[in-house]
């Protein structure tokens, strides 16, 4: 759906995209000394996914009332968010070293007062899903056929909010809202299920009246499927689209490793990381 | 109003009640008006809303933080929600949410908390908001409204749609004094100053207004001269009404039905001393929760009614140099 500059056909391109993507993920944290890698690695296909193939968005109009909304609820995944809109040509790549520092539209967290591109201010955990009821209500309003996308992490499940919303948008039946939950099982603490499970979770939203679907949310064709099913509103209600992932994905080091939720890597931990991400592009087909 | 001793006191409907009527006025005349509430439209009014828009009012259930969620989203969509609770819920439980999808990012949204102070009487301390003022004047950006009367309530809800930015007004359970007419008119920030008394200022908002003409009668009566503003906007603060009073008054007394931290009073205290220190009394909520009662009863035990204002107004007059 998304329009023909940001439209990439080739699945291969778009794993090569992803590659690109995390490199820039890793050394963009990097140079700003903190920042969260696990959770932003492990989001990046869900995004290319969205900004590439999926969501219908105009990058030469970035305010166009009819595009898709997406909202990054976890915020603190933003360095690939931020990778994302580079890729796309929301805004110049140049600025992707100034993550973190005083003055940067790259904010620790989304603000969209200092990068109007984003849809929501967010970085306190719960509060995604009920801002992206708001915009898919007034889509109905305003009888437009925007989709609305929010994602959250899978430990951001533990805020009652999540639930207040879930419980709203499903009774009813928001076809033209999707839920993204990046299920990457690690949270700030340690793995989700040893802190406060959130099993058995397709069937939490299929008792809140949601259409869940349970993917590996590195495999883009399954993503790409997924979400553009999630999109056409197909099943009459909105989707959960419960994605398995890996935090810290890509990078061995970091990979299901809690340490590396919100520690950035050292200048030689980038180079091991980069050089890692790069040999893996060669094997990408 | 002039400093007369004679002063009758006329009830009027709840702030509430008018809020509800101009909500309605304001979705007839505007079709991006929408309406939210959290379980409690029929005690806050918006039910009227919902019944004549019902295909732009959603009532969420019992969950403040999903409705305030929603606001903002609807207000970054380009719609002017209208989300209203009891006060204490709206705020107490929505405030992440207010602070994140509205003060933040500045979103459109309007809020409106009823039942707001220890005045709702029975159902007691759970349901009686005395941290709201001080909850909201905390978000930067917010405007933060506590209209005294009917009629300020009714023309301070239009001023709120008309504001761009986020805006909170608290409304009262019970009827309301009244303390001004249809054609009065009122701007956010604009404090009405009532009478020129020159021996003390007695500066309140709410329902305190009310308590503060009648006060003024009484102190007329003594010879104490006094002015009554109504500070119907807490935030922004009419900080030129209040750098005026304490200049030709040289005492000030504050009256809210909140607690003494973070309100009027304090943001009051403030403007005096980065004006013109003076002596000043404040009649509040003293670090308690209230109780069960009827309002009368609970306003005259927690010290909230005219004979508290007018003896915190002798007591400033006393300390001025």
């Amino acid at each position: 759906m998304s329009t023909v500059e940001t439209k990439v056909e080739s699945l291969t391109e778009l794993k090569r995209l992803a590659n690109r993507m995390r490199i820039e993920i890793v050394k963009m944290i990097g140079a700003a000394g903190s920042g969260h890698p696990g959770g932003s690695l492990s989001e990046v296909e869900l995004l290319t996914a969205l900004y590439f193939r999926v969501m219908k968005h105009d990058v030469k109009n970035p305010k166009w009332a009819d595009r898709d909304r997406f909202i990054l609820s976890k915020g603190h995944g933003c360095p690939a968010l931020y990778v994302a809109l580079a890729e796309a040509g929301y805004i110049d790549k140049k600025l992707l070293p100034t993550l973190r520092k005083l003055g940067s539209p790259l904010q620790g967290h989304p603000d969209k007062r200092f990068l109007p591109v984003l849809e929501a201010s967010t970085g306190s955990l719960g509060n995604g899903l009920s801002i992206g009821i708001g915009m898919a209500l007034a889509a109905k309003l305003d009888k437009q056929d925007y989709h609305t996308f929010v994602m959250v992490g899978d430990g951001e499940l533990q805020e009652g909010q999540d639930w207040e919303a879930a419980m709203f948008a499903g009774f009813h039946k928001m076809a033209n809202l999707t839920l993204i939950v990046d299920n990457n099982h690690i949270q700030l603490d340690g793995w989700t299920d040893e802190i406060v499970s959130l099993k058995p979770l397709a069937d939490k939203f299929r008792s809140f009246d949601w259409e869940p679907v349970e993917i590996d949310g590195h495999d883009l064709e399954q993503v790409i499927t997924t979400l553009g099913r999630a999109r056409s509103g197909s099943a009459g209600k909105p989707t959960a689209v419960i994605a398995n992932t890996v935090k810290g994905k890509g990078v061995s080091f970091m990979e299901n490793n809690v340490e590396w939720h919100g520690v950035a890597p050292k200048p030689d931990q980038v180079a091991a990381a980069v050089k890692e991400l790069e040999e893996a592009a060669k094997q990408i087909r | 109003m002039a400093t007369t001793a004679k002063f009758e006191v006329k009830m009027g409907m709840a702030t509430r009640e008018a809020y509800g009527q101009a909500l309605v006025e304001l979705g007839r005349k505007n079709p991006n008006v929408v309406g939210l509430d959290a379980d409690l439209m029929k005690s806050t009014y918006s039910s009227k809303f919902a019944k004549e828009f019902p295909d732009r009012f959603w009532t969420v259930g019992i969950a403040e933080a999903n409705m305030v969620g929603i606001a903002g989203g609807l207000a970054m969509s380009g719609k002017i929600p209208f989300a209203s609770s009891f006060a204490v819920f709206l705020c107490d439980k929505g405030y992440d949410q207010l602070r994140m999808a509205v003060a933040y990012p500045r979103s459109n949204a309007k809020f409106v908390g009823s039942h707001g102070g220890i005045s709702i009487g029975e159902d007691g301390p759970s349901q009686q908001s005395i941290e709201d003022y001080a909850l909201m004047c905390a978000l930067p950006g917010f405007v933060v409204l506590s209209p005294a009367d009917e009629f300020s309530a009714r023309a301070l809800v239009h001023r709120m749609a008309e504001h761009d930015g986020p805006c909170f007004m608290r409304t009262g359970r019970a009827k309301a004094q009244i303390c001004y007419g249809p054609n009065d008119t009122f701007e956010i920030g604009k404090a009405k100053v009532h009478g020129s008394g020159k021996d003390v200022a007695i500066i309140a908002c709410g329902f305190e207004v009310g308590y503060a003409f009648q006060a003024q009668a009484t102190l007329a009566g003594e010879g104490i001269n006094a002015r009554v503003i109504d500070m119907h906007t807490l935030k922004p603060l009419d900080e030129a009404a209040v750098s005026t009073a304490a200049k030709e008054c040289g005492a000030i007394v504050s009256a809210e039905e909140h607690v003494l931290e973070g309100g009027l009073g304090a943001q009051v205290a403030r403007a005096v001393a980065l004006s013109h220190p003076v002596p000043m009394e404040f009649v509040g909520v003293n670090n308690t929760y209230a109780e069960s009662g009827t309002p009368d009863e609970l306003m005259e035990k927690y010290h909230l009614t005219a004979p508290y204002i007018a003896e915190a107004a002798r007591k400033v007059v006393k300390r001025k140099k």
